[in-house]
């Protein structure tokens, strides 16, 4: 059952904003499809393949070369903040 | 406290040596301008799509091969998913539950010479992360994402290490191997090479204790201390009746200790799994026998060749076979000389590296070519000189004087073996000494030093020296 705290700390670990009237919402909505996961889970899969891609195909190489040229005033006309050709982002703390 | 037993597994990513990134087209040259090596792949926006780089694979399988592990026929990647600034996908692509390297093994060697094999549990593929710049910014953090995407092999030990010397003999044998084998130039201070430790404590026989992770230590040197650090911090907190969190810490080299970074229990959900834009990858038998075919002689194989072959012992074979191309180099000085194995070993590792060292080159830079070098050595050999003006002639041919031959000639060096000139001078010597002529008659036979000293000081070192010693022995004994 996904009570409002749980959905509160599952939005927190997406990063996505949610108000509590929301949350209370979204409750009833997570156990639903986690119901829908749990009639998959009772499927008999023993012995077979787990499936990495629905397609049957395997990856295609690239050869190592480089073709990209630096492009990075044009890229950086997107970022909301830079300097130097560094992107400027709020202090991440890393210690405690 | 010695009752806890350590119990260390390692975690090293080697920065695989391509052109390209390991899913785009953008370059990995080490210090370019910032973010001037990001293309739109790597910087994550919308509608691209990752391409795998075959080199990376090729890379990757050369190391199974090597450590005699198994190679995946089909591997997959899968999304890792976390929210950092230097991470702009909000994931990054690696391997999970499928890696492309499956076990293997590596012997380490211990300063004691004893060995021992560890086990490798797998070795996967996966982009690194851009660069979190924490000085220079008031109050915020630069981003250079010139590393995002960039192909690294992470190499997983089995906790089988017991000790901080063994996980440093574990990471020197990487580091040698990756090198040998052309992968990764293990350049640790720009980060080629990194290491993460995961180290727990427990009593032998008991299941193992919670573990911390090491983040980050660049240098062999750190790793051993960080690990001593850790063990010594893990028994002082169960020894005080406290529980070791399991958590990821991060070395501080300037205080000799380590520092939580983050609790890691809620954010170390990474939600894996398999990436929808990259295919299964499949790797051909075809494919694995192409990559096996070009791999050179391994490390522990030119060792044994070395001690087996060329007499050397234990340690001389492993300082010499250390880095691929100073075991080359040593090789084509015997090549050139014919033999003299163990004389070159002692050259090469004595003057020729204190000469390299003091100047802070590598061997591929050394001033003086294998060749020159055998011509050295062939002069002591042959009597032309003896070992300690060999060091002369040595010294005056790294700073650019000529060959041996040239220098020996110049300098008047030539070493003085006929019997009758020495003879002459030795004559000499004794008529200038009769005090120690007579107590070395009366029994004082540690004079004859004296002597050899004198004649040496009378030939500026050039007398033969076993050719005085016998001429001494035979004269001063009436």
């Amino acid at each position: 059952m996904f009570d409002a705290a749980e959905v509160k700390r599952l939005a927190h670990l997406a990063r996505i904003a949610v108000d509590d009237t929301t949350a209370a919402n979204l409750g009833g909505e997570l156990d639903t499809i986690m119901k829908m996961v749990d009639e998959l889970k009772a499927a008999e899969v023993e012995g077979v393949e787990p499936m990495a891609h629905p397609l049957a195909l395997s990856q295609r190489l690239r050869a190592d070369a480089v073709t990209e040229a630096p492009e990075r005033d044009l890229y950086q006309q997107n970022a909301p903040d830079t300097v130097a050709g560094v992107y400027r982002v709020p202090r991440v703390i890393d210690r405690s | 406290m010695s009752d806890w037993e350590p119990v260390i597994g390692l975690e090293i990513h080697a920065q695989l040596l391509t052109k390209s990134k390991i899913f785009s087209a953008a370059s990995t040259r080490f210090g370019a301008e910032p973010n001037t090596n990001a293309c739109l792949v790597d910087l994550g926006y919308p509608g691209v799509l990752p391409v795998l780089n075959r080199e990376a694979v090729r890379l990757a399988v050369r190391f199974g091969l090597a450590i005699g592990a198994e190679i995946a026929p089909r591997s997959v990647f899968a999304r890792k998913n976390y929210f950092y600034p230097d991470l702009p996908k909000g994931y990054q692509i690696s391997q999970y539950e499928r890696p492309v390297v499956k076990g293997g093994k590596l012997t380490i060697r211990l300063d004691d010479e004893t060995e021992k094999t560890v086990n490798l549990t797998r070795a996967h593929l996966e982009e690194d992360a851009g660069k979190s710049l924490h000085e220079n910014f008031p109050d915020a953090t630069g981003i250079d994402l010139n590393r995002a995407g960039v192909p690294l092999l992470e190499i997983v030990s089995e906790p089988e290490l017991r000790s901080a010397a063994e996980a440093v003999a574990y990471m020197k044998a990487i580091h040698t191997l990756v090198r040998y084998i052309g992968i990764c130039d293990g350049n640790m201070q720009e980060g080629s090479l990194r290491c993460d430790a995961n180290v727990s404590i427990h009593k032998p026989g008991e299941p193992f204790g919670t573990r911390a992770e090491l983040k980050n230590l660049n240098s062999f040197r750190f790793v051993e201390q960080a690990i001593e650090y850790e063990i010594e911090r893990q028994a002082e907190v169960l020894e005080s009746g406290g529980t070791v969190v399991q958590e990821t810490r991060l070395y501080d080299p300037d205080h000799h200790e380590t520092h939580s970074m983050r609790a890691k229990e809620e954010a170390n959900d990474y939600r894996y799994f398999p990436d929808p834009d990259l295919l299964p990858l499949e790797i051909a038998p075809d494919f694995v026998e192409e990559v096996r075919a070009t791999l050179p002689e391994l490390p522990d194989a030119k060792r044994e060749r070395f001690q087996s072959g060329y007499g050397l012992s234990a340690y001389d074979a492993a300082v010499l076979t250390a880095e691929r191309e100073l075991a080359d180099y040593y090789e084509a000085v015997v090549a050139a000389l014919g033999g003299e194995a163990k004389l070159a070993a002692n050259w090469v590792m004595g003057e020729l590296a204190a000469a390299l060292n003091r100047e802070g080159l590598v061997i591929t830079a050394s001033r003086l070519e294998a060749r020159a070098l055998a011509g050295l050595i062939r002069r002591i050999v042959d009597g032309t000189i003896s070992g300690k003006i060999a060091k002369d002639v040595f010294e005056a041919m790294w700073q650019g004087e000529g060959d041996a031959d040239e220098v020996i000639g110049k300098r008047g060096l030539k070493q003085i073996s006929d019997p009758d000139a020495l003879a002459k001078i030795v004559d000499e010597v004794i008529a200038a000494n009769p005090a120690q002529l007579e107590q070395y008659r009366a029994g004082k036979e540690k004079l004859l030093g004296y002597f050899v000293g004198q004649v040496m000081k009378a030939t500026k070192g050039k007398a033969n020296p076993a050719e005085v010693n016998r001429l001494l022995k035979q004269k001063l004994g009436g």
